[in-house]
């Protein structure tokens, strides 16, 4: 019974080629988050936002001129969906910005405009709100990345839990990067996405982790990574098996959720896939790199064949 | 024996898919367009009252399908249609003492709510509706109270014949100058006695003109902002009882915000001006002269009006003002130490209790009330163009006989209990000084978005689900079964918990069921790649499928637990609708583990347990 026959893959042959594409990745990303910043929603900036739906497609510049007339000047004004549906953004404007905003917004659509619309949605989000939920965010990012590196350094090793905060700050720059450059909307609900990212990523790392635990322990020969290797080729139809279940229900999320849960689609999808890569080509080089070899797992024997006890 | 379980650990999954079963049950059975009538203060909800509205229904010619009287009464219809016809009857008919609303009233069968079973309660993403968030602004509030301390300082200051230079109220103090030492220590001495709250101490940065300077106390601060923050929501419950909603819902959020949900509101414009009213008092002297039934039959007295009192009933009153809300300077509840009955003590500002005073005097054995008035500015759609009515309400709240010669402080006794005190304090101080709220955030939800939101959300959740299913009995084929079953028993176990615990489902929640949808087969995945490895170890089929379940089970639950951490932190710090998605995703895993792990154990012993296998179907 060997368990090298499993190994069809050899992952960490290609690591030099993965870590500069990652390194790229990041840099990128981190490029433009620094010059052109995320597009935040108005859940962060503050403001007021209108969905209007009008019986027949609207005419978008027609609306602007309404509203510039009505003196709701830098209006963001657009379709959202599909043609009949107008999303209308305003960000803060010193006395202008109260609730009141939306009503009159719809009044003098309603007024001037060449077809009455139906309210869909209204949000007005007050600029110490903004400030209170960009600084919530933050602080809940950094509590996740924290919890998670005491819980996997309490369970397995520090240098894994090292590997794996490590991939998921490369999950979460990733992702925050390709919202970045490609200008989508980062609201309130990318926000949860990113959290939810991280919450799936470190599950395919720990799947990875616990293999190689289990292998260090188990395979009387063979470098570390080799050992590592073995365990990343033994996860890996599981791993490709759940990230295609998942991706299969966030592209039904993505196509028939609506436009409001769209991004948060999107945010996952992007960040199921870096979450992938990163389990197999982030996290193991890294704790590798970090020089873990079996003398340090064997420590936690004792308490791992307690665990499997429960059934 | 391997791979079996004992019976009683079967019984065990049976009983519980079968509770599940019954408490997800409520879900798929809709609602009824209904009315709510709820009493107002002093109001009741009783069989009389139930059978006048059937008789009024009946002569409308709308037919009631059910109703139902427990502290409000619900009454269901067959169509929206009836419903609103019902509503506006109803509203016309019981508007002074009911708030007569709209609500979409489960139709659960009375069988299952016996069970206490009642289907998820939807966020206002899906019902549609408005949320808002109001903020007390704290500094106005202070600087109310500081106002009023610098009025009270003065007035006790002339009346103990300790003349001062001036009293000035700063920035979160009061200055007070002297001329004398000598008169800046006596004051020093007695204003410590006299205010206990506050802390009077010698501003040493003046030798020649001698000051004493005094702050409000650590905790009369406390008390202040506590205060203002209760007599808003206070105001805001009576205001959101005029706009007819169900389930309205106004909570204290942090020690200075309130949040204001209201399910089903259309005319947000409406309820925004509603909340945002400005409310005053007046003090006037009741009209005992002239009989009320005169006057309610039309002749009016001149000098004199009827008004509305909270019983319901009509009282009339001289209209001449006593004073007005903008003189009271506090109002507190508290127990007469005498007879130890409930009372409000009320302070005027100086010419208020001139005021008071000459009336009080001439006076004495008549009866004096209290009218409460808000001022709000509706819109209205008049010819399909909106014009801005202002509107008055005038109810009197208060009634009480002047047993004395009072001026600035007295105490209006003989309310009914501690309860009622303390309402007529707060709304003495909301129509005195309220605190000037600001909508911080508001989300607005049409209801056509809401029910659309439902249909995608229903459609993601049915297609991701069914897709995953295909994929799994594809690639899995018998196993592949088993964790599809399991998978469908999960969205039951979600579907009960949420509607057992009554938790908020909103649009992120439906996408973290589907999440789970996507991630709760991982468990299945662990196992059955567990399995096939050791089948192709060369291992028996029912040595490899203990092993399988048995190896997993700890990479499954270190995996788990990760996302767990996360899903927690998410509902630490999110707000709303992204709570609803932390909950169903942590939900979702736990639910998933059970059916993942034990059920389909259960389903794979029942199958293969306790027999010769060669080959698996995996």
């Amino acid at each position: 019974m060997t368990d090298q026959t499993t190994i069809k893959i050899d992952f960490l042959s290609k690591r030099k080629i993965a870590t500069i594409f990652s390194f790229i990745l990041i840099l990128v990303s981190l490029a433009s988050l620094a010059t052109q910043g995320l597009k935040k929603g108005i859940d962060f900036t503050g403001g007021t936002l209108v969905e209007m739906s009008f019986s027949a497609p609207a005419d978008l510049s027609e609306l602007r001129q309404v509203l510039t007339t009505a003196g709701f000047h830098g209006a963001v004004v657009q379709h959202f969906g599909s043609s009949q549906e107008v999303l209308i953004r305003l960000l803060p404007d010193g006395a202008l910005n109260t609730a009141a905003l939306s009503n009159k917004m719809q009044a003098a659509i309603n007024a001037e405009y060449s077809q009455p619309g139906v309210l869909r949605r209204a949000e007005f989000v007050g600029p110490q709100v903004g400030e209170e939920l960009t600084e919530d965010g933050g602080l809940a990012l950094l509590y996740a990345m924290i919890c998670i590196l005491i819980y996997v350094t309490v369970r397995f090793e520090y240098r894994f839990a090292l590997g794996s905060v490590a991939a998921l700050a490369h999950d979460v720059i990733i992702t925050l990067g390709f919202f970045s450059i490609f200008q989508f909307e980062f609201d309130l609900t990318v926000l949860a996405a990113l959290l939810a990212v991280i919450g799936y990523s470190l599950n395919d790392t720990i799947v990875v982790f616990d293999r190689v635990r289990e292998n260090f322990r188990k395979l009387r020969k063979g470098s570390p990574s080799e050992v590592v290797n073995i365990s990343l080729n033994q996860t890996l139809s599981r791993t490709i098996m759940t990230s295609l279940t998942t991706l299969l229900v966030l592209f039904a999320l993505f196509v028939f959720g609506g436009e409001i849960i769209h991004d948060f689609a999107l945010a996952l999808i992007v960040g199921v896939l870096i979450g992938t890569y990163s389990s197999i080509y982030v996290a193991s080089p890294i704790t590798l790199a970090l020089g873990i070899s079996k003398a340090d797992l064997m420590v936690v024997t004792v308490d791992q064949e307690e665990l499997d006890k429960i059934p | 024996m391997m791979n079996h379980f004992p019976a009683w650990k079967n019984v065990a999954l049976a009983v519980s898919l079968m509770l599940a079963l019954v408490y997800a049950l409520p879900n798929i059975y809709g609602e009824d367009p209904s009315v709510q009538v709820s009493p107002l203060r002093g109001a009741v909800v009783n069989t009389l009252l139930l059978t006048d509205i059937k008789e009024t229904l009946k002569n409308a010619d709308i037919p009631l399908k059910a109703s139902e009287q427990t502290e409000h009464l619900l009454l269901r219809f067959s169509n929206t249609e009836q419903q609103l016809k019902a509503a506006d009857i109803l509203r016309a008919k019981l508007a002074k003492n009911f708030v007569v609303a709209l609500n979409l009233a489960p139709a659960t069968p009375e069988w299952l709510r016996s069970f206490n079973a009642s289907p998820m309660y939807l966020g206002l993403d899906l019902r549609g509706g408005v949320h808002f968030l109001l903020e007390v602004d704290m500094q106005a509030a202070e600087k109310q109270a500081i106002d009023r301390y610098a009025t009270d300082i003065r007035q006790y200051l002339r009346e103990e014949k300790l003349r001062y230079l001036g009293v000035v109220a700063e920035e979160g103090k009061v200055l007070i100058k002297f001329r004398k030492q000598v008169i800046h220590d006596a004051a020093l001495e007695q204003l410590s006695r006299q205010f206990r709250s506050w802390e009077f101490k010698t501003d040493p940065s003046t030798p020649t003109k001698p000051t004493i300077i005094a702050a409000m106390s650590a905790d009369e601060r406390k008390d202040v902002r506590k205060y203002a923050l209760q007599q808003n929501i206070i105001t805001l419950k009576n205001r959101v009882n005029e706009l007819g909603v169900a389930e309205p819902v106004i909570q204290q959020q942090g020690d200075n915000r309130i949040v204001v949900e209201l399910p089903g509101v259309q005319d947000t414009a409406r309820a925004k001006e509603i909340l945002g009213a400005t409310a005053t008092l007046e003090y006037h002297m009741v009209d005992v002269e002239h009989s009320v039934s005169d006057a309610i039959a039309g002749r009016v007295p001149l000098g004199s009006k009827l008004y509305n009192n909270r019983e319901g009933g009509q009282i009339l009153l001289k209209k001449q003002v006593i004073v007005t809300g903008s003189e009271i300077v506090d109002a507190s509840s508290g127990i007469e130490s005498d007879s130890g009955s409930a009372m409000v003590s009320v302070s005027l500002d100086g010419p208020g209790g001139k005021k008071m005073s000459k009336t009080t005097r001439e006076n004495i054995g008549q009866p004096m009330a209290v009218v409460f008035i808000e001022n709000r500015t509706d819109t209205n759609l008049v010819d399909g163009k909106p014009v801005r009515v202002k509107t008055i309400v005038e109810e009197v709240i208060n009634v009480a006989t002047i047993r004395g010669h009072f001026s600035n402080r007295f105490q209006t006794t003989g309310l009914d209990n501690t309860a009622e005190a303390r309402d007529l304090a707060l709304l003495l101080r909301a129509g005195a000084l309220a605190a000037p709220i600001d909508i911080v955030e508001e989300r607005t939800v049409g209801p056509s978005l809401g029910q659309d939101n439902i249909d995608k959300g229903f459609n993601s959740v049915m297609i991701g689900f069914v897709l995953v299913l295909i994929f799994m009995a594809v690639y899995y084929k018998t196993f592949g079964l088993f964790a599809d079953i399991a998978l469908a028993t999960n969205l039951i176990f979600i579907v009960a918990i949420l509607s057992l615990l009554q938790a908020t489902l909103t649009l992120p929640g439906i996408a973290g069921i589907v999440l789970t949808v996507g991630m709760a087969v991982d468990a299945n995945v662990l196992i059955f790649e567990r399995i096939k490895e050791e089948l192709k170890n060369g291992n028996s089929p029912q040595a490899s499928i203990h092993a399988g379940y048995e190896k997993a089970f700890s990479t499954i639950a270190d995996a788990n637990v990760t996302t767990l951490i996360a899903a927690i932190i998410l509902f630490g710090f999110g707000t709303g609708p992204i709570k609803g998605f932390a909950i169903t995703l942590s939900i979702g895993i736990l639910t998933s583990m059970f059916t993942a792990i034990v059920g389909t154990r259960a389903l794979v012993n029942a199958s293969y347990g306790n027999r010769q296998l060669t080959t698996l179907k995996i």
